[in-house]
């Protein structure tokens, strides 16, 4: 609807505002809020026995400054944590009755202060401490390929062809990352291979669905299937019959970045990983840079919203497609080789439905690379979490820790967490 | 810069959209291409514009034979096209828009877009045209009659030298549409030729220095503009046609139809129906017209329950309807013609007799007890298409085998079957030649004339003059004001921009519209003839 | 990118009607019909797939090795690989000739029990297909099904009859309400039923297997299993001990025939498909578009929970967090291969159950990895999918151009 002024202003048609009927308040937003705080409030810290504390860990042994482990009481922090998050979620609720905006910054803190409350809560009594800094870098570690799918999604379905294929284009890359570095013995020239594997999938994708404009979430679906059923095979045939010398692949060597990787806690969180992670880092940096401010990233927006516009300026709709989702298969390809950059050796189905769920980051992420980033750092850490727990013994049965990134992403599309909007032509087959 | 079209042909399948087209249009010229709806001016201009590839003939600029692969050709040699359908990107500035496809870019900064220059570019023939166009605005916040000057600004920033207009009036005001033949004017003075393609014969006489007659795909005569309506119309259609709808005065019965304090506020806020009251009689036409996107498509899906009102409301025979299910106010004896039938009328993927009973399939005697009868759906099928005249092969046939004007006699012979308390029918001849037009309008006002009272939502002001016994004028969701069925052109296009109505009557006198005058003059050349 | 653009036709134009005085002849009708696409898929699905099956033989990358010295060698081992493969697997699925007296036909009977899961969970995706909903949660549908009859089959003690009909309707309502969720969330909130319902495949998973370390399902024991169903739960035999076919597949075919019945002839199926073919015209109508969603969910997701019901009751007897193993997804596969109607979706069923089948008996006698089954799977549907890839890899269709056919794009 427009709200800005038409060309001819008649200020005598122009009534005086009602004041009787207004629009519909959105409670939804305000209600979840609400409704979290209060768990936070009553499970996290009332229900937790008052003489139990958290222990913490920030520093391993090896790191180069040392930071003892310390202990807060458990019920009184997760206290404090929830109060004031249900004072986040009522000014919320007063903006939201007032019609205001509620800041980007508020979801953000509100989903800190309850995670943090969790943990509290999570690891109350526990004569274990938490180990933060191994928690952080294992949620980075395990981001990584999704991060990079998720990345492959945003670049295939900003130009309009929707990529299902992600955990195909996944699974490829890690296979031919391990046969080729195996081969070899020598980690980089899988880093190189994986991506040929990711984008063969893309291409194959992008050939169905713009040459003969099969639905693209059915190609995406069954290619997955394909690459699952060949990649199982060739592991049950090849791979089995020479496994020293097709499925031992070297490790991806650590490149600790000096002076920065020294740093307490961001250091080796950050700074001390292989090239893969800073590949990653790369990556997303360059490519919101140029989905948004490039002449490249203009032109395949314009073909993903509105590819007959795009067409009549004479950029090549198509072509954009195809270019799109054979680097989106590229991408994800490297996804799949940081699957396995830790040495590991390829076993059927490795990826385990990480290609949904680096679909699920990019669509939590809206389509931005900064957001898929964000999203898959939020899954990364759920998994992360998950692993430690099972080590340190927890409440919570590691199922449901498992289940978190794709009950949030139905969260997410169900609109509980702002609206999402996908590329309007997403999925369409372009014909003149 | 002079282009020629030489033998151009351009089939689909079995479809020839243009039939061995030979037209010249010289620089500093208006040429307008008149055509009804499906004559294949669009095909055409695709041809020309690259979107097509001709089948056969030749496309020559300044005599020389060019070949168009794509658009970016077409663009290269000075041809610039306002689609009727605006190329524009929604989520994207005017500045991206206008710069999408020969973007500048910042010197050694790896192709990142040197927005500052696309600013300065929109401004600068903003600037000297006088658009009034914010670089920065988002095109999808911007009303139409703006949008459009984004694609002008567009295709000129590319130095078009000739410039296609496809249906550029649809959307405006009458007001606006003279902004626009000023601006047309003004380019033409600066040595641009503008191909003006439309189906409005008024506007073409206002405005072109030449005009080509399309009909079928073919080229059947030029013309000038002192040619008579008559005369065109009769060109255009290959037939003489009588304009006006033949109808007696309405006889009017009873208030059945009462809307009262309607609004609606859409998710975004915006209030897309505000506190509208009218009353339609028994027996009667009421028109509802204004210019596309003031609320009056979303007062008819309030009416039928497709769309929610904030507060108010409507009733029918004396029952409310608000709030109630679309089945249920459909089975209350509401019948609906949708404005857009391929999307909302019919399934494309349908048989013409699954079509016939869309919203009856349910109802006895086509179901019981929740199983469907083949046999009396189909039966029911013969007698609709026969009594509606629907030319068919087969009832069994996907309905999207009809041409537009069946399809649309489809939708009215469903919606008629039953007997109506209330007809609302949205743009109910948009898109049909002048043979189906005169069909819809000829049973709508039988149905009036069964008493039925009728609402008619119209952007076409020549619809709602051939139609409405009484005429609402829309803006911004109001009704500026109700006025008579014969009331000046002039008047409603200022009702219509939101001036109310006795401002609207004197300003009027005092200023006509090109296009106004022209109606005048047609009104008299006709009853001059009536009284001879 | 010529080329792809000069197949593009305009899309909203009418399907390819013969013009007037031109009749399309024999050949041209024989070459364009589904059913030669269909069978010509499968054979360069079966083609491709060798290549596979060839390349991974031991003997053929021995044979390889001298390759230029004797090439026949290469031939003739990739020959006998590929054929004891696919006769292997005919003998594991269809019938087994080198077997004696009923064992003969045992085969037949075991790919038809295979394909019971398939056709329920097929079923389920074509209705949802033909009414516009991407449902690819079957494999989740299907676990909640399965857990819903295992819990009604290991916990309550109720005569014949009445504890199977019970088993399966749990199933049946257990799955609906899990494939309900996503037509919920769509009817309320617009949530894109295919990201809903490929989460819902997950959390199926994680919870059925929390539910299997809880006493719900468990009830003792170490393994994440869940105990025999009882007897009295199960479908019974329909040719004795000797073989495992049961009554689920006489079950599967009636559900065919019902949904056959809701599509085609009833008031429901007309709501369902109006729906799938134009959202806006149905709600025009007076269709309740967002119940339809939710219902049409509710019977795809009752009908893939029967799947589940069927694997447990009828063939594994207890349940496992693998129990759905890829059900749910080599369903999506019939439904295509189906083209989303009832006897499409049983004969597609009945194919890849014979691949299911059959592919045990190719791995111990012919040592080619039941693996190679997805592959052949995968390149049907793919082909299926693109009629025109089909005729442009086509031989015959190659040949027959030489006398006057021409394909349907090229008409166009």
């Amino acid at each position: 609807m427009s709200t800005v002024t038409a060309p001819q202003p008649a200020p005598t048609a122009q009534a005086p505002v009602g004041p009787a009927v207004q629009a519909r308040i959105a409670w939804r937003g305000p209600v979840l809020y609400l409704v979290v705080a209060l768990i936070s409030l009553v499970f996290f810290s009332l229900l937790t026995p008052g003489e139990d504390t958290t222990r913490f860990m920030v520093s391993t042994r090896d790191d180069f400054v040392e930071i003892a482990p310390f202990a807060v009481p458990s019920r009184a922090t997760a206290l404090v944590l929830s109060v004031v998050a249900l004072a986040l979620a009522l000014w919320a609720t007063r903006l939201t009755t007032q019609r205001r905006k509620v800041p980007t910054w508020v979801p953000i803190l509100f989903g800190g202060l309850v995670l943090l409350a969790f943990l509290v809560w999570v690891m109350a009594g526990n004569t274990n401490a938490l180990p933060l800094t191994i928690l952080l870098t294992g949620a980075l570690t395990l981001s990584v390929p999704l991060i990079f799918g998720s990345l492959a999604g945003l670049l295939c379905e900003r130009s309009g062809i929707i990529n299902i294929a992600i955990e195909g284009q996944l699974l490829g890359g890690a296979f031919l990352a391990v046969v080729v570095a195996s081969l070899t013995d020598n980690p980089y020239a899988g880093l190189v291979a994986a991506p040929v594997a990711g984008a063969l999938v893309g291409a194959v994708l992008v050939l169905f669905a713009v040459r003969y404009r099969i639905d693209q979430i059915i190609v995406g679906v069954v290619l997955n299937v394909l690459v699952v059923g060949v990649t199982n095979y060739l592991f049950s045939t090849v791979l089995t019959q020479n496994p020293q010398s097709l499925n031992s692949p070297p490790r991806l060597p650590t490149l600790p970045i000096p002076v920065l990787s020294q740093i307490p806690v961001i250091g080796p969180v950050l700074f001390d990983h292989s090239l893969i992670v800073y590949l990653m880092y790369v990556a997303v940096a360059v490519l919101q840079v140029m989905v948004f401010r490039s002449r490249w990233g203009l032109r395949m927006r314009a073909v993903g919203e509105h590819p007959k516009a795009a067409d009549t300026v004479g950029i090549k709709v198509n072509l954009t497609r195809v270019r799109n989702s054979i680097l989106g298969g590229a991408v994800a390809g490297l996804g799949g080789a940081a699957l396995v950059s830790a040495g590991l050796a390829f076993t059927k189905e490795l990826t385990s439905g990480k290609g949904y769920i680096a679909l699920a980051a990019m669509i939590l992420g809206r389509w931005s690379p900064k957001g898929a980033l964000a999203a898959s750092l939020l899954f990364g850490f759920a998994d992360s979490l998950r692993q430690v727990l099972n080590n340190l013994g927890s409440p919570v049965p590691s199922q449901f820790l498992a289940m978190l990134p794709y009950l949030a992403t139905i969260f997410a599309v169900a609109g509980l967490v702002g609206r999402v909007r996908a590329p309007a032509a997403e999925g369409i087959p372009y014909v003149k | 810069m002079k282009l020629e079209l030489r033998g151009i042909t351009k089939r689909f399948g079995p479809l020839v959209a243009n039939d061995d087209i030979h037209l010249t249009f010289e620089s500093g010229e208006i040429h307008a291409l008149l055509g009804e709806n499906g004559a294949g001016k669009s095909t055409m201009m695709n041809v020309l514009y690259g979107l097509y590839e001709p089948d056969g003939g030749e496309i020559l600029v300044d005599d020389a034979p060019v070949v168009f692969a794509g658009p970016a050709d077409a663009m290269n040699a000075g041809i610039g096209m306002v689609h009727q359908h605006f190329m524009l990107v929604p989520v994207f500035t005017v500045a991206e828009n206008v710069v999408l496809g020969h973007e500048p870019t910042a010197a050694g900064l790896g192709g990142l877009i040197d927005l500052t220059e696309a600013r300065r570019r929109v401004r600068e023939i903003s600037d000297r045209f006088g658009f009034d166009v914010d670089p920065d605005a988002l095109v999808e916040d911007l009303p139409v009659g703006v949008q459009q000057r984004v694609e002008i600004i567009k295709a000129l920033s590319r130095d078009a030298k000739v410039l296609i207009l496809d249906e550029p009036t649809a959307v405006l005001t009458p007001q606006e549409t003279d902004e626009l033949i000023a601006i047309m004017r003004q380019l033409r003075e600066a040595g641009t030729s503008i191909v003006f393609i439309t189906h409005k014969l008024r506007e073409v006489r206002a405005v072109a220095d030449r005009i080509s007659v399309i009909r079928r795909g073919k080229v059947v005569g030029t013309a000038t503009p002192d040619e008579s309506e008559q005369q065109l119309a009769s060109l255009m259609v290959g037939r003489s046609v009588n304009l006006g709808v033949e109808k007696a005065p309405p006889e009017r019965g009873d208030v059945t139809f009462r809307v009262s304090d309607l609004t609606v506020i859409d998710p975004v806020g915006t209030r897309v129906i505000d506190d509208l009251s009218f009353e339609v009689r028994r027996g009667e036409i009421f028109a509802i017209a204004g210019v596309q996107g003031n609320g009056q498509s979303e007062l008819a899906e309030v009416i039928v329950g497709l769309l929610r009102a904030t507060s108010g409301s409507i009733t029918l025979d004396g029952k409310e309807l608000l709030g109630r299910s679309v089945a249920d106010v459909l089975d209350a004896g509401v019948g609906y013609v949708p404005e857009d039938r391929s999307t909302d009328g019919l399934i494309a993927s349908f048989s013409i007799a699954e079509n016939l009973v869309l919203d009856l399939h349910d109802d006895a005697p086509f179901a019981r007890a929740g199983s469907l009868s083949p046999a009396r759906v189909a039966e029911n099928a013969r007698r609709r298409t026969e009594e509606f005249d629907v030319r068919l092969t087969s009832i069994q046939d996907p309905v999207s085998t009809l041409s537009g004007g069946n399809q649309q006699k489809v939708v009215l012979a469903r919606e008629m079957s039953r007997p109506l308390r209330l007809l609302v029918a949205s743009q109910p001849t948009r898109g049909l030649d002048v043979g189906s037009i005169e069909f819809v309008h000829k049973r709508i006002v039988t149905e009036r004339d069964g008493g039925t009272p009728v609402v008619i939502v119209s952007t076409e002001l020549d619809e709602v003059h051939a139609l409405a016994d009484r005429i609402a004028v829309m803006y911004r969701g109001r009704i500026v004001g109700v006025v008579p069925g014969d009331t000046h052109r002039d008047v409603l296009g200022l009702m219509m921009a939101g001036v109310p109505l006795e401002d609207a009557e004197r300003s009027a006198n005092e200023h006509h519209t090109t296009l106004g005058e022209a109606d005048l003059e047609a009104r008299t050349a006709r009853s001059e003839e009536m009284t001879t | 990118m010529t080329a792809t653009e000069s197949l593009v036709a305009p899309s909203a134009a009418p399907p390819p009607a013969p013009a007037p005085g031109e009749r399309r002849s024999y050949l041209q009708q024989v070459l364009d019909s589904s059913w030669v696409t269909i069978t010509f898929a499968i054979l360069m699905a079966l083609v491709a797939s060798s290549v596979l099956i060839a390349a991974a033989n031991a003997e053929v990358q021995a044979a390889a090795g001298y390759f230029f010295s004797r090439p026949g060698d290469l031939l003739g081992a990739a020959w006998s690989s590929v054929f004891d493969a696919y006769s292997t697997l005919f003998r594991g699925a269809v019938f087994d000739y080198e077997a004696t007296g009923l064992r003969r036909v045992r085969p037949i009977t075991e790919t038809m029990t295979a394909s019971v899961p398939l056709i329920f969970a097929g079923l389920g995706l074509a209705v949802g297909f033909r009414s516009g909903l991407f449902n690819i949660g079957a494999q989740g549908q299907v676990l909640v099904g399965a857990a819903g009859a295992t819990f009604v089959g290991i916990t309550f003690a109720l005569p014949p009859v009445v504890h199977l009909v019970l088993a399966v309707l749990a199933a049946f309502v257990i799955g609906a309400l899990w494939a309900g969720i996503a037509g919920f969330l769509k009817a309320r909130t617009g949530a894109n039923e295919v990201i809903v319902t490929i989460m819902l495949n997950s959390i199926a998973f994680y919870l059925v297997s929390y539910l299997l370390t809880t006493s719900l399902l468990r009830q003792g024991g170490s393994r994440p299993i869940s105990p025999a169903v009882a007897q009295t739960a199960t479908y019974p035999l329909l040719l004795g001990p000797g073989f495992r076919l049961h009554l689920g597949f006489v079950v599967a075919l009636l559900a065919a025939v019902a949904v056959w019945w809701l599509m085609e002839r009833s008031v429901l199926g007309f709501r369902f498909r109006a729906v799938g073919a134009n959202q806006s015209a149905a709600r025009t109508a007076g269709i309740k578009v967002n119940l339809v969603f939710v219902l049409v969910m509710l019977v795809a997701g009752g009908l893939a929970g029967l799947g589940g019901a069927a694997q447990v009751l009828g063939t594994d007897k207890s349940l496992q967090a693998s129990t759905a193993g890829s059900i749910g997804f080599d369903a999506i596969t019939v439904a295509l291969l189906g083209r989303s109607t009832p006897l499409g979706t049983v004969l597609a069923a009945l194919l890849f159950g014979a691949l299911r089948a059959g592919s045990p008996l190719m791995q111990t006698s012919a040592g080619t990895p039941i693996d190679i089954v997805q592959v052949i799977q995968a390149t049907i549907v793919l082909l299926i999918a693109a009629p025109p890839l089909v005729r442009e890899l086509s031989l015959v269709h190659r040949l027959a151009a030489l006398f006057g056919y021409k394909s349907q794009e090229a008409r166009s």
